[in-house]
C-alpha cells in the first residue's frame, strides 16, 4: 500500500508543474479582470520555443547545459509578447475576452503548428533537463525522492506558490493587480492607469503559462508535437476558479489532477481492463465536475472579470 | 464634413487598416517560414476556384459550416458561446451512424430522415449539458464545452473501435476505428455527376432561411434575441431567461448534430477518424465574420471553405503547412472582434473626430495666414 501511494506521489509532483505554472500565471490574468481563454495557445508557443532552441544549438554541436537556459529564457518571452499581444485585442480594443481567448487559442496553436511542421516536420526529442536532487535532502527516504530530486524548474514552480501568494496579498503591486480586477474605476481615480496594470499582468501571466510548456516539451515528455498540450491551457484555467484564485488552493487542484492522471496511467498498466478512452477522458470528465460542484466560488472571483474597463464610459 | 461622413470615413478606414493589420500578422508567420507571401495568399483564395471540381469540393465544406455557424449564431444571439460544435458534430455523427448501420433494412424515404433525427437528438443532447449547467449551476459554458469536446472525440473512438466497428476490419486484424458502410439507400444523392457535392447544401441552405424566420420573425426568436442582447430587462419583461438559455443550446447542440449527421450520410458514408476536422471551431470564426445572421454566414461560410480547400493545396504547392489554415482562423477571430468594438465605442470614434476637426482647423487657418 505504501509503495502504490509512494509511485503515485513520485510521479505527481512533475505531472503537476505544467498545470501549476499555468494556473499561476491565468491567476494573474483573471486577479487584474482579464479572462484569458488563450492560455492553450500561449502554452503551445511556449513548448515550442522552449523545444527549438534547445534542439538546433544541439544539432550545431552546442553541448553545454545553456541551450536549455536559452529555450526557457525564449519561452518566458514567447508567452509574455503573446501575453501583450492579447493586451492589444482585449485592453486597448476592448474586445470581448471570452471570443478573443478562442482566437488567441487558435493563433497561438496554429503558429506553432506552423512552425514545428516547417523546421522540424516529424518526430524529434531533446535529452531534456535532467532531474537536480537537492543535496542532503533528497537523501531522505521516501520523502527525498517524492521532493527533492527532480529538474529545477519543478522547485521553481512549488517557490513560486507562496511567492504568489506573496506578491498578490503582500505588495503593493499585487494590490493594484486585485483592485483591477474588483474596482478599475477605483483605481483609476486615485491615478494609476488600469490599462498598464493589468498590460503587465498579462505578461507575467503569459510568461508563466509559457513556461508551462516548455516543461512539458523540456522535461516532461522532452519532445514537441501539435498535439502536446491537449486541453492542459483550459483545465488550468478551470483550475484558478477550483482553487478560488488563491495560489494554494491552485496547487491543492493541480496535485489533484496529476494524481488523477497517474492513477490512470497506474490502472492501465495493472492490467485492469478499462478502456483506453476512459481512461484518457478522465481528466476532462473530472474538470466538469469540479465546477459543478465548486460554483460557488464563482461569487468570490474579482467582480470585473472579463469586464473591459473604459475610462470614458459613465454607464 | 458632417458627423455622418466623418462616421463614415473613420468606419471604412478603422476597417481598413484592420485587414492590413491581419494580413501583416498572417504575412508575418509566412516570413518565418520562408514562404512566398503574396503566393500563399493567392493559392489560399484564387486557387480553388480555377477548376470546376475543386469548386464544388468548396461547396461541400460549406455544408457542415453554414449548420454548424448557423446553431452558433442562435447560441450567440441567446447570449451564450457555443464551443462545444466540435463534440457535438461528433455526436451527430455516431446517432446517424446508429440509426444507419443497425437497421438496414429500412427504404430510403424513412432511413434518412431517422438517421438525420438522431443525428439532431444526439448533437442536441449533448448541447444540453452545458447549457444547463450554465443556467442551473452558474459552469461557465467556455469551459464545460471545451472539456465535452475532449470527452466526444474520445467517446466517438470509443464507440468506432468498440461496438460500431466494421468487423471485416476485426477479421483482417487491421482495427482502423471505422464503422461499417451505409446501405446504398442511406446515402445522400450526388447533385453532380463525377463531383462529392451533394443534396446536403439545400439542406443548409434552407435551414439558413428557416433560421432568419425562426430568429426575426417569430415570437420564440424575439425572446432568445431578447434573452441575448440584455438579460436582466429580458428578465423584467417576463422572459424566461434561464429556460431560453438551454433551449438556444440544444438548438445549437442540434444543427451541429445535424451537420455531422448529413456529412457522414452525404460524404464518408461511414464513420471514420477524423470527420469533424475542426469544422467546430471553424463555424464559430464563419458565424463570427458572417455577423451571426443567416445572410452572412452563407457567403462566409463559402470563404471558409475555400480557405479550408485552399489550406490544403498550399502543403503542396508552396511548401506552406496546413496548420497555416488554423493561423489565418485565429487572427480572423482576433480582428473581427476587435474592429466591431473600436468601430461601435462611440468614445474612441470621438477623440478622432475631435483630433481631425483640430487638424482641419489649424490647417485652415495656416491657409489664411
Amino acid at each position: 500500500m505504501i509503495d502504490f501511494l509512494y509511485s503515485i506521489l513520485v510521479l505527481g509532483i512533475p505531472f503537476s508543474v505544467s498545470l501549476l505554472l499555468a494556473s499561476l500565471g491565468e491567476m494573474y490574468n483573471q486577479r487584474a479582470g482579464i479572462f484569458n481563454l488563450g492560455c492553450e495557445g500561449v502554452m503551445s508557443m511556449g513548448a515550442f520555443v522552449g523545444f527549438v532552441i534547445p534542439y538546433f544549438l544541439i544539432r550545431a554541436g552546442v553541448e553545454s547545459g545553456i541551450i536549455y537556459v536559452l529555450g526557457i529564457a525564449g519561452s518566458l518571452a514567447a508567452g509574455a509578447l503573446l501575453g501583450l499581444f492579447f493586451g492589444v485585442v482585449v485592453i486597448t480594443f476592448k474586445a470581448p475576452q471570452g471570443i478573443a481567448g478562442i482566437g488567441l487559442q487558435m493563433f497561438g496553436v496554429g503558429v506553432a503548428g506552423t512552425l514545428f511542421r516547417h523546421f522540424i516536420g516529424g518526430i524529434a526529442s531533446v535529452p531534456g533537463i535532467k532531474p537536480m536532487p537537492v543535496p542532503l535532502l533528497s537523501k531522505i527516504p521516501l520523502v527525498g525522492n517524492i521532493f527533492f530530486n527532480h529538474s529545477l524548474i519543478v522547485y521553481l514552480a512549488l517557490i513560486l506558490v507562496p511567492v504568489s501568494a506573496w506578491v498578490m496579498n503582500r505588495s503593493s503591486w499585487g494590490l493594484r493587480v486585485r483592485a483591477c480586477g474588483t474596482a478599475p474605476r477605483a483605481v483609476d481615480s486615485v491615478g494609476i492607469s488600469v490599462d498598464r496594470v493589468r498590460y503587465q499582468s498579462l505578461a507575467v501571466g503569459g510568461a508563466l503559462a509559457g513556461l508551462a510548456g516548455a516543461y512539458l516539451s523540456l522535461c516532461q515528455v522532452k519532445m514537441f508535437a501539435d498535439t502536446l498540450i491537449s486541453g492542459r491551457g483550459f483545465i488550468a484555467v478551470a483550475l484558478v476558479y477550483f482553487g478560488r484564485w488563491n495560489p494554494w488552493g491552485i496547487l491543492w487542484g493541480a496535485l489533484l489532477f496529476s494524481v488523477t492522471q497517474v492513477l490512470q496511467l497506474k490502472i492501465q498498466t495493472m492490467g485492469i481492463n478499462v478502456p483506453y478512452e476512459f481512461a484518457v477522458m478522465l481528466p476532462y470528465v473530472l474538470v466538469i465536475i469540479v465546477l459543478t460542484f465548486s460554483n460557488k466560488n464563482f461569487q468570490l472571483g474579482p467582480s470585473s472579470l472579463g469586464k473591459a474597463f473604459d475610462r470614458e464610459n459613465r454607464l | 464634413m458632417t458627423k455622418q461622413q466623418f462616421s463614415l470615413v473613420y468606419k471604412t478606414t478603422v476597417l481598413l487598416i484592420a485587414i492590413a493589420a491581419a494580413a501583416l500578422l498572417g504575412a508575418m508567420v509566412l516570413w518565418a517560414i520562408g514562404a512566398p507571401v503574396l503566393k500563399t495568399f493567392l493559392v489560399i483564395f484564387l486557387e480553388p476556384l480555377k477548376s470546376f471540381y475543386i469548386t464544388t469540393e468548396v461547396l461541400i465544406r460549406l455544408i457542415p459550416l453554414v449548420l454548424i455557424a448557423l446553431g452558433i449564431a442562435v447560441a450567440f444571439r441567446s447570449g451564450i458561446l457555443n464551443i462545444g460544435a466540435e463534440g457535438q458534430m461528433l455526436m451527430g455523427i455516431l446517432g446517424a451512424t446508429i440509426v444507419a448501420t443497425q437497421m438496414p433494412g429500412l427504404p430510403r424515404f424513412a432511413i434518412i430522415p431517422l438517421s438525420m433525427i438522431a443525428g439532431v437528438i444526439f448533437g442536441g443532447a449533448y448541447g444540453f449539458i452545458p447549457g444547463f449547467l450554465k443556467a442551473k449551476l452558474g459552469v461557465s459554458e467556455l469551459l464545460s464545452t471545451v472539456m465535452l469536446n475532449y470527452i466526444a472525440a474520445q467517446t466517438y473512438i470509443l464507440c468506432l473501435r468498440g461496438p460500431l466497428i466494421d468487423p471485416a476490419e476485426l477479421v483482417t486484424g487491421s482495427g482502423t476505428p471505422q464503422s461499417i458502410r451505409f446501405p446504398r439507400q442511406a446515402w445522400l444523392t450526388r447533385m453532380v455527376p463525377g463531383t462529392r457535392l451533394h443534396t446536403g447544401i439545400i439542406i443548409a441552405l434552407v435551414l439558413a432561411v428557416v433560421i432568419y424566420f425562426f430568429l426575426w420573425r417569430t415570437s420564440w426568436g424575439y425572446k432568445m434575441r431578447a434573452a441575448g442582447a440584455e438579460a436582466k430587462a429580458a428578465r423584467y419583461g417576463g422572459i424566461n431567461v434561464s429556460a431560453w438559455l438551454i433551449i438556444a443550446m440544444v438548438i445549437s447542440g442540434a444543427f451541429a448534430g445535424l451537420a455531422g449527421a448529413v456529412e457522414v450520410l452525404g460524404l464518408h458514408r461511414r464513420a471514420i477518424e477524423g470527420i469533424s476536422m475542426g469544422y467546430g471551431f471553424t463555424g464559430i470564426v464563419v458565424a463570427l465574420f458572417g455577423g451571426l445572421h443567416p445572410a452572412g454566414i452563407v457567403p462566409s461560410a463559402f470563404l471558409f471553405g475555400l480557405i479550408l480547400v485552399g489550406g490544403d493545396m498550399t502543403q503542396r504547392m508552396v511548401g506552406v503547412p496546413v496548420n497555416m489554415v488554423q493561423v489565418l482562423q485565429g487572427i480572423i477571430i482576433l480582428t473581427i472582434v476587435s474592429v466591431k468594438m473600436v468601430i461601435n465605442n462611440p468614445y474612441i470614434m470621438e477623440r478622432a473626430e475631435r483630433r481631425f476637426n483640430k487638424s482641419e482647423h489649424k490647417k485652415s487657418e495656416e491657409a489664411q495666414a
